[in-house]
């Protein structure tokens, strides 16, 4: 039943945020990235910071979801912790998304204090506030997805960690974090262009600044809740695949 | 008597290795039923396929009367599972995990806090309840995971090797809690490798050894078709001399300990009267008399060919 369902989903979500992500070194963590982050780039380039401001949420996004999200799926797989979960009355596709929301709060959290401080401190003005909070939260749902794939695709901690940096990095350099793309090379353009910060950043930036139209902003939201879509949709046959 | 657990060529291969072999049971309901075997025979997986952490490679097989590949969600509803490690969040503490237990398996909001209380009574944790899981000790944690197992009242019980890492006081506790579980007619499905323990709480037993059931009845019915020659022991007022006991030989095996003497003999009858006779004629009495039963243990090893022994020291070896 979908009630239940949705009842498991939420119980699973409250039980990870208790046990893995509010504890304290987590909270700490999760304030000290961004406010460390904005002081580094504005110390860097005081002038321009609401023109990096989307790319710093952005970068926020990355870490907040998908840092703890490998770590509590691996670690949850290593102690037999997930196989409770699997015992319960619940389906593998409930479990699977009650991980990717706890990767999600997580990182809505840290992008959330990010844009906090984008709005306070450097005085940046987001003109489609509606459009904007669409696109974060597609953001967060299709990042922590791309995190809960990587967890389920392999059996230790550290590779989890490892395999994540594969995508953080290239991310963060090729999707216009700090770079525009359109002023890469054409085949670092194609490999942004397969890449999901690619559209969030492009989204949060029109957004923020109101320099898009309402087509491109859709298109953007579109193809992240595709990335999402397929994302969560190999991480559940790759959990399910683990079972046979 | 409805059948809570059938299973029908069940059979599982992990790559080219068979591990289950078409292994076929009925287990009625409010039934415990012991699953005994060697470590490696397929207990495990056996357990696995039947609440749906593993997928049988052939086969049926149907828990509380739901088929476990068309309905998982029905059977999970109605199982509690003992796994063999203590799974547990060990950031919680004990009630939190009880709580999320009662949660996850639906039981009604206001009757969460009385079950978790129950259950802490029963299970001796109540000064524990605020301890976080990673704190307690292996014996505390197993005590929580069965209690957690059973906070929604399930109908059908899997405890894989439920006693293990348990002091003699929990072990003894849990005993009579499975006992107490049979008198609710909640169905037991248990793996141990107490081999005595199997034998005092089954009203069955299965052995399986290399993923083939090579026995299914009760205990009883097992040792006596493990009986082979009788054994009779008997009790002598005074130490007898050596020449009765080359006097006994003609009836069969006979073993002297002090004043014990214990015989094999195919005529029991015939014995008994020859040592009564050999007995008094040295003024000698017969205080007492039994016959031997063999234990399961014994028909365990001749199936299995395996010590019980051994199967304790290669389990706490992987532990």
């Amino acid at each position: 039943m979908l009630v239940d369902e949705l009842r498991g989903i939420y119980y699973i979500l409250l039980k990870d945020l208790k046990a893995y992500y509010f504890k304290p070194p987590n909270i700490s963590w999760g304030i000290l990235f961004p406010l460390v982050l904005a002081l580094a780039f504005s110390l860097r380039n005081p002038t321009g910071l609401v023109e990096l401001a989307p790319g710093l949420i952005a970068m926020a996004a990355v870490f907040g979801t998908t840092s703890m999200e490998a770590i509590v799926i691996t670690f949850e797989r290593r102690t037999g912790a997930l196989e409770r979960l699997l015992l319960a009355p619940i389906s593998i596709k409930s479990i699977l998304m009650s991980k990717i929301l706890g990767g999600t709060v997580f990182g809505f959290m840290i992008s959330g204090i990010m844009t906090m401080i984008s709005i306070l401190v450097f005085n940046m003005k987001i003109q489609s506030p509606l459009w904007f909070s669409l696109i974060i939260v597609l953001t967060l749902l299709t990042l922590s997805s791309l995190g809960a794939l990587v967890a389920v695709s392999v059996k230790e901690v550290f590779e989890a960690q490892t395999l994540s940096n594969y995508f953080r990095f290239p991310m963060i350099f090729l999707c216009g974090v700090f770079i525009p793309v359109a002023s890469m090379p054409q085949p670092l353009q194609v490999i942004a262009y397969l890449l999901p910060l690619t559209y969030s950043v492009d989204a949060l930036r029109s957004t923020i600044l109101g320099t898009s139209n309402t087509i491109n902003t859709l298109t953007n939201a579109i193809a992240l809740s595709l990335f999402f879509l397929a994302f969560s949709s190999i991480s559940n046959l790759q959990l399910k695949r683990s079972l046979r | 008597m409805n059948d809570a657990i059938v299973l029908q060529g069940l059979t599982k291969y992990y790559g080219s290795l068979l591990a289950v072999d078409h292994a076929s049971l009925n287990i009625e309901e409010g039934e415990v039923f012991g699953f005994l075997g060697p470590n490696g025979a397929g207990k495990t997986t056996t357990i696995r396929m039947l609440v749906g952490l593993t997928t049988p490679s052939e086969g049926t097989a149907s828990v509380a009367g739901y088929d476990i590949k068309k309905n998982l969600v029905e059977v999970k509803r109605r199982v509690g599972v003992v796994p063999e490690t203590s799974n547990l969040y060990d950031e919680l503490s004990v009630w939190d995990n009880l709580l999320f237990s009662s949660c996850l398996y639906h039981v009604p909001r206001n009757e969460r806090a009385d079950r978790i209380r129950g259950l802490l009574e029963t299970f001796n944790l109540k000064e524990r309840q605020s301890t976080k899981f990673g704190k307690l000790s292996k014996g505390l944690k197993r005590r929580v995971v069965i209690a957690a197992a059973l906070v929604h009242r399930p109908r059908i019980v899997f405890m894989d090797e439920p006693t293990s890492g348990l002091d003699v006081v929990s072990a003894l506790s849990l005993r009579r809690l499975v006992r107490e579980l049979r008198r609710e007619d909640t169905t037991v499905f248990l793996t141990t490798h107490y081999i005595e323990e199997a034998d005092q709480l089954s009203d069955r037993v299965a052995i399986i050894v290399e993923g083939k059931i090579v026995v299914v009845d009760t205990p009883e019915n097992i040792k006596q078709s493990f009986r082979g020659v009788p054994i009779l022991e008997a009790c002598l007022s005074q130490v007898p001399d050596e020449s009765m006991m080359h006097e006994m030989e003609p009836v069969g095996i006979v073993e002297f300990k002090g004043n014990r003497v214990r015989f094999e003999a195919e005529n029991l009858t015939e014995a008994l009267e020859s040592l009564i006779r050999l007995a008094s004629q040295r003024g000698i009495q017969v205080t007492d008399v039994n016959t031997l039963q063999p234990s399961l243990e014994e028909a365990f090893v001749g199936l299995t060919g395996v010590s019980p022994e051994s199967m304790k020291i290669e389990k706490e070896r992987r532990r």
